[in-house]
């Protein structure tokens, strides 16, 4: 094992899958010869050369676009989307066209292709620069929606959805790049599934629902929970579309209380699809409504302190914890009736 | 004013009438305050008292001051990440601005916005769009409400050479010419989309895209705001009294990096091709010299103005870092009318 940063992580993935497959490629703004506004492909070009490694014209519609015909024409195209705001002017082509293409022709052609792309508020960008969008894209049938947490998760996730068959959104977040992990050594080949949540952290009183960066602050909030003795499982879901389903709902069996965090906005989002989900399957187990831990419901503001305000906090998972989780719920053994109920 | 005035005894004898003269020297004045403000914004990002994504205007005023010169407060533009010249062209202050770029109460967008998005409705300035391109449509739009509510206002839409990227960009000047709307479009060409060379990305000749949709089309050196002011005022002329679009291309260079942060510069482009923008194509030195080849003012006449921008700046700066951040409250305040 090695600790690396996350953008080195994706790097290596790209790297590996170049090397495995020739069909693979990557393209997008300024990425060859700058290495990309997130230093991801830094030195890919001076391996793969301006074949494999191509900058493209300042056109997200064409990029797209473009990589769905390259991935029709037998390619496996990379595209990297500078940032997922940007994903909004080539949405048109990843909606209608590589969400639809196996679909709409009856399964006569596949669109293996990666959509590269940083989300994510909290370095004060303003609204056009700090938006969360995964929930557009998981809406989407046809579309796989990775969002992967850790570096180790970066580089096998990124690895799978090079090789998958289906159109990948694979959101990255502007301040994971530098968040540093465990990854396999270099010489080590593995791969991460892109339908597979993980259990971060065991506990029986709650189940905290979570992806990207908010796994990291749910962390810590799990942590200062504990101090207080609940004992929250955190599950960092890695994939929000397909949903590891059944990973939530064993842990809501076992815990059954439910706290959804994510950075994006609440309404009609990912939080409150998966809260449904969990309505509609484990109405029963449930002690208390869902919690829903979500970015407030504005564009992002620029200023400083109304940017802090605007997006999640670790206080606000403990809060949202603490007000379903009875206090000291971690030493009392359950009453008959709570018992009863279930 | 008065500094011009004071300087006018000391003038010799010259041939460009009073109304040119006073043009050209608040010209001066206008592009040494952007220089200036630009300035004092890196120094607060090195200071660490700014966040990084301010994108730099110095080297490219002549744009701005010459096309915003042409205008009246009343007629629209649109700006995008790099528009902190077009604000204060356009007549924007500089104390809120700066106020702006701080997250501050006072500032243009009460602290939403920032480096990259300020709007003054009252200068006729429609927003800065940090979307590259994304500004295309609204002054097409703003130029079509013109048209329709049959006012005789401009509309300018400035934009980078990296926007020409984007489809959006020949979409309305397909229908601006259909609609013979008043707009014009400004490409500010300085040569680079981040950190490419513009003609790694963009094929062809620029000017040929809008002579396509039939649209009347003019190329200047953009740093000599004389040329830019001369072709802007017959394109805008043009566009008020009814002769629909124009597409101005100015050559431009940006001095700085392609924001504050970008100081490693020499992978994509020279030292010496920077330095020979700086020294010998320096809108504010190739003013300057005009401005004294023809006795319209003297060496001190221009420090009296640069002393006064920059006390104007100190000031504003002031403003800014004394000013009070927005209430909390305000963060769910205007996100419906
Ligand atoms: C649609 C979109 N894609 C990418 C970006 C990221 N970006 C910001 S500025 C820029 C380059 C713009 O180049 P140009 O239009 O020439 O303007 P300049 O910065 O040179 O003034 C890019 C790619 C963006 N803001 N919007
Ligand atoms: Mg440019």
């Amino acid at each position: 094992m090695r600790t690396i940063a996350y953008r080195d992580a994706l790097r290596e993935a790209i790297r590996d899958e170049m090397r495995r497959d020739e069909r693979v490629f990557i393209m997008g703004e300024d990425i060859a010869g700058y290495g990309g506004t997130y230093a991801v492909t830094k030195g890919l070009i001076d391996e793969f050369g301006e074949k494999r490694v191509r900058d493209t014209p300042l056109a997200e519609l064409v990029i797209a676009g473009a990589g769905i015909g390259a991935a029709l024409g037998g390619l496996r195209p990379i595209v990297e989307i500078m940032t997922a705001n940007f994903s909004l002017l080539a949405s048109d082509q990843i909606i209608n066209s590589a969400a639809k293409w196996h679909y709409m022709f009856g399964g006569q052609a596949h669109v293996p292709i990666v959509f590269r792309m940083p989300g994510g508020g909290g370095a004060q960008r303003g609204a056009q620069h700090s938006q969360m969008l995964e929930t557009m894209y998981a809406h989407i049938p046809g579309l796989k929606v990775v969002m992967p947490a850790t570096p180790y998760d970066a580089k096998g996730m990124l690895k799978s959805a090079i090789r998958d068959d289906d159109p990948v959104l694979f959101v990255e977040h502007e301040l994971l790049y530098s968040v540093k992990g465990e990854v396999p050594d270099e010489s080590e080949e593995y791969t991460v599934p892109l339908n597979r949540g993980i259990v971060r952290r065991e506990g029986r009183d709650v189940t905290i629902v979570t992806f990207s960066r908010m796994v990291h602050i749910c962390m810590q909030a799990a942590e200062d929970l504990a101090k207080e003795g609940i004992a929250a499982e955190v599950i960092d879901l890695r994939a929000i579309r397909p949903i590891d389903l059944e990973l939530v709902m064993d842990s809501v069996k076992k815990t059954n209380r439910v706290v959804v965090a994510e950075e994006g906005w609440k309404y009609y989002g990912t939080g409150q699809g998966i809260a449904a989900m969990i309505y509609e399957h484990a109405f029963d187990y449930l002690d208390a409504p869902v919690g829903h831990v979500a970015g407030a419901d504005v564009p992002m503001p620029y200023s400083k302190p109304l940017e802090r305000a605007a997006l999640p906090t670790k206080a606000d998972v403990v809060a949202a914890v603490t007000a379903i989780v009875p206090a000291r719920q971690a030493a009392a053994t359950p009453t008959p009736a709570a018992a009863g109920a279930r | 004013m008065t500094q011009v005035q004071a300087s006018r005894p000391t003038r010799k004898s010259h041939s460009a009438p009073a109304e040119e003269r006073e043009r050209f020297l608040s010209m001066y004045r206008q592009m040494v305050r952007i220089r200036l403000f630009e300035e004092q914004v890196n120094d607060l990002y090195k200071t660490a008292r700014m966040p990084g994504l301010a994108h730099l205007y110095s080297g490219e005023e002549a744009v701005a001051v010459g096309v915003c010169a042409t205008l009246r407060r009343d007629d629209y533009i649109t700006s995008t990440h790099r528009g902190h010249g077009h604000c204060l062209a356009k007549g924007a202050s500089i104390d809120r601005m700066f106020a702006e770029l701080l997250g501050k109460a006072p500032g243009y967008c009460r602290g939403k916005g920032g480096s990259m998005h300020i709007a003054d409705q009252d200068t006729g300035n429609l927003g800065a769009n940090a979307i590259v391109g994304g500004s295309a449509g609204i002054a097409t739009g703003a130029a079509f409400a013109s048209k329709m509510r049959g006012q005789d206002r401009v509309a300018v839409c400035f934009f980078g050479d990296g926007a020409l990227g984007q489809g959006l960009l020949y979409e309305v000047m397909n229908m601006a010419s259909l609609w013979k709307l008043p707009v014009i479009y400004v490409c500010e060409n300085n040569l680079y989309n981040e950190y490419t060379h513009y003609t790694e990305t963009t094929a062809g000749a620029l000017t040929e895209r809008a002579k396509a949709f039939g649209i009347h089309t003019d190329a200047v050196d953009g740093q000599d705001v004389r040329a830019v002011y001369a072709a802007a005022r017959q394109l805008v002329d043009r566009a008020r009294g009814g002769d629909g679009p124009a597409f101005l291309l100015c050559d431009t260079y940006r001095f700085y990096g392609h924001h504050v942060g970008d100081i490693q510069r020499t992978y994509y482009r020279s030292k010496e091709e920077e330095e020979h923008w700086k020294t010998q194509r320096d809108p504010l030195i190739l003013l300057g010299q005009w401005l004294s080849a023809e006795g319209i003012a003297g060496e001190s006449d221009l420090e009296h103005l640069r002393d006064e921008a920059r006390a104007e700046v100190e000031a504003g700066v002031r403003f800014a870092l004394d000013a009070p951040f927005p209430e909390l409250s305000e963060v769910d305040q205007h996100v419906y009318a």
